[in-house]
């Protein structure tokens, strides 16, 4: 029960996580590597709004959402449009974008910025307070985290069949030449997909990263998870991410329980390893299938 | 704003043309235009360290590191396709093998180094095999993680050393050893490397980065050949972290850290992909900056990241290839 419990939290979070960071390279075959950054930087924003600038909780963590998107934007529109399709100078350019982020926020006393060292940065709980399910019990902030990855993962969902532009963003991920002669602007769809993805790492952050401390140090886990949860379920498959991320969830959980903690990062490189030698392309990666196997 | 009126003309200097394009040399002027860049670098290496004091001399060795990585980096990406995002793996299993290999069977450094860099090569082909199979992104993706996987297996599990790694290891005999080693060893990779990627084998992994399918087709395999690509790349990084373990007389998991990966790709880019050169001479360049750059702490990687974005989007030729068209070429602006 315990297992079953934390498995599903473990496995949302994940989903979370790597939600954005697929939904980006599906649509616009950008790696971005400014993923983790931008979740380790929302987070720091949204603490900064709270406890420095005394602005109500759900405002902050909606303006940081806003501002989360437009660095999306930013990145897309001055660095990575003039890259599109060199894919070595794009994981460059992005994952500098992501270092500059991520190391910018421990610089230490320039213009009397303090920098984010230490364990001392926590957002608060939606709501205090624990559970008891069937004898085990739950922070009510995990229960958000399941109820949240299930409402973004519909949503998600639903947006991306039934809008308008959900289907545009869609159109390019199958066919870019096709779509665009349908009448979809290739940039603007992909620089929309920074804008979303961004977001959902954001939406990620505050909804996880009250449960811990926030260090810079994060954004390369939780870039790694993405990763890993991406190659697993086949890069740029939206239900396939969705799929890996209970897979990893549950076999983490499992093994640590079973061997102890240590083992959770062997679990996680053996998955990788094991599916790139039997499927390269990822258990539901069906996009591209025949060019990135070799 | 740019004048639309003219444009430039770029013209090969006629001694370029009678000394590249023929193959006979009739005159020392022609021969003092092929060997003068050649001998400049090789020149300008060995000489540099007799015009340095202590701590620049220091800074040099590191620099010979970068400088290896990234040529490695360089072949991989521009003449097998493989964009490597996990330089420090190298540097880190070659450090700790030779590390392992200094405190516990108390061999020299001079031996240690050559094991531990074929044996680092070994081992981080054998590591990196899965993943050859892929390529572009998804190889990247995989590689970063290598150094990291490796670093969290260290700490928890808790062998060699942990956290604290192996210190008390054994030093180079002087530091001219140590100097001239590292500046060796990077002229020599760079030539081998040069003559390697005209030979045959570069040609097919050339073509493997153009197109594996065709080489696939043409009856070659192409796994083998990146094995041995790969296999040529990890030995000049792990001879860049044996000999760092032996210069420091330390092993520790800052081994696998992010610099080793991100300096060689910002110095390749800076100092213009492909032309096997211009990486090392990045690494000399990139280097000394980051050294000058250390009182700031963690600006000097904010600025590394800076100078990568702004040659990756604005001058993605990098110095190098500039400085050979001005070599190369004259300019002259004409009438549209």
């Amino acid at each position: 029960m315990d297992i079953l419990i934390y498995g599903t939290v473990n496995s949302v979070t994940f989903a979370l996580i790597a939600l954005g960071f697929t939904l980006v390279y599906g649509v616009s075959r950008i790696p971005n590597f400014a993923h983790g950054s931008i979740y380790v930087l929302v987070g720091f924003l949204t603490y900064t709004f709270i406890n420095d600038l005394n602005i109500n909780y759900l405002l902050a963590v909606f303006i940081s959402l806003i501002i989360s998107s437009i660095i999306g934007l930013i990145i897309y529109r001055f660095i990575l449009i003039r890259l599109r399709g060199l894919a070595a100078s794009e994981i460059i350019a992005s994952f500098a974008v992501g270092l500059i982020i991520l190391e910018g926020l421990r610089l230490q006393g320039i213009g009397g910025f303090k920098g984010f060292i230490g364990p001392f940065y926590m957002l608060p709980t939606f709501i205090e307070g624990k559970i008891s399910i069937l004898g085990v019990f739950v922070n009510y902030q995990r229960l958000i985290i399941i109820g949240i990855g299930v409402v973004t993962i519909l949503g998600m969902s639903i947006f991306t069949h039934y809008t308008k532009l959900g289907l545009s963003l869609r159109a390019i991920a199958q066919d870019e030449h096709a779509a665009m002669m349908l009448g979809v602007n290739s940039d603007r769809t992909a620089m929309i997909s920074m804008a979303i993805g961004s977001a959902l790492a954001g939406l990620a952050a505050v909804t996880i990263l009250p449960l811990g401390n926030i260090t810079p140090e994060m954004g390369y886990k939780v870039l790694i998870y993405a990763l890993a949860i991406c190659i697993i379920g086949g890069l740029g498959s939206w239900w396939g991410a969705v799929f890996a991320s209970f897979l990893l969830g549950f076999s983490m959980k499992i093994s640590t329980a079973l061997f102890g903690a240590m083992w959770e990062s062997v679990v996680l490189v053996g998955g990788i390893i094991f599916i790139l030698l039997v499927k390269p392309s990822g258990l539901l990666g069906k996009q591209k299938e025949f060019e990135e196997r070799v | 704003m740019v004048d639309e009126t003219r444009r430039k003309k770029r013209l090969d200097r006629s001694i370029k043309v009678r000394t590249e394009g023929l193959y006979a040399i009739s005159s020392g002027a022609e021969m003092f235009y092929l060997i003068l860049p050649r001998a400049a670098l090789i020149v300008g290496l060995l000489a540099l360290p007799l015009f340095l004091d202590m701590y620049w001399q220091k800074v040099l060795c590191a620099a010979g590191v970068y400088a290896l990585l990234s040529l490695g980096f360089d072949f991989l990406a521009e003449y097998v396709g493989l964009v490597c995002l996990g330089g420090a793996f190298f540097i880190g299993t070659g450090g700790y093998i030779s590390g392992l290999l200094n405190s516990y069977f108390g061999w020299s450094g001079l031996l240690c180094i050559p094991i531990a860099t074929l044996g680092g090569a070994i081992f981080s082909t054998l590591v990196f095999i899965p993943a050859l199979r892929l390529r572009g992104i998804y190889f990247a993706i995989i590689s970063f993680m290598f150094p990291i996987f490796a670093r969290d297996i260290i700490t928890t599990l808790n062998i060699f050393g942990g956290t604290e790694g192996i210190s008390a290891l054994g030093t180079l005999p002087n530091v001219w050893t140590e100097i001239y080693l590292i500046l060796l060893a990077v002229i020599i990779a760079l030539f081998a490397i040069r003559r390697l990627v005209n030979e045959d084998i570069g040609l097919i992994l050339r073509g493997i980065k153009d197109n594996d399918q065709a080489v696939k087709a043409s009856g070659i395999s192409i796994t083998s050949y990146k094995i041995k690509a790969m296999f040529i790349a990890s030995l000049l990084g792990s001879f860049g972290g044996a000999y760092l373990s032996h210069k420091y007389g330390w092993v520790g998991i800052s081994l696998f850290a992010m610099d080793f990966s991100i300096l060689p790709i910002a110095a390749s880019v800076m100092g213009g992909m492909g032309s096997l050169a211009g990486p090392v001479l990045g690494a000399f360049a990139l280097t000394p900056l980051s050294e000058a750059l250390r009182g700031f702490g963690q600006l000097r990687v904010v600025i590394y990241c800076f100078i990568l974005i702004g040659f990756i989007v604005y001058k993605p030729e990098g110095l190098l290839i500039y400085f050979q068209r001005k070599y190369h070429q004259f300019e002259l602006w004409e009438k549209v």
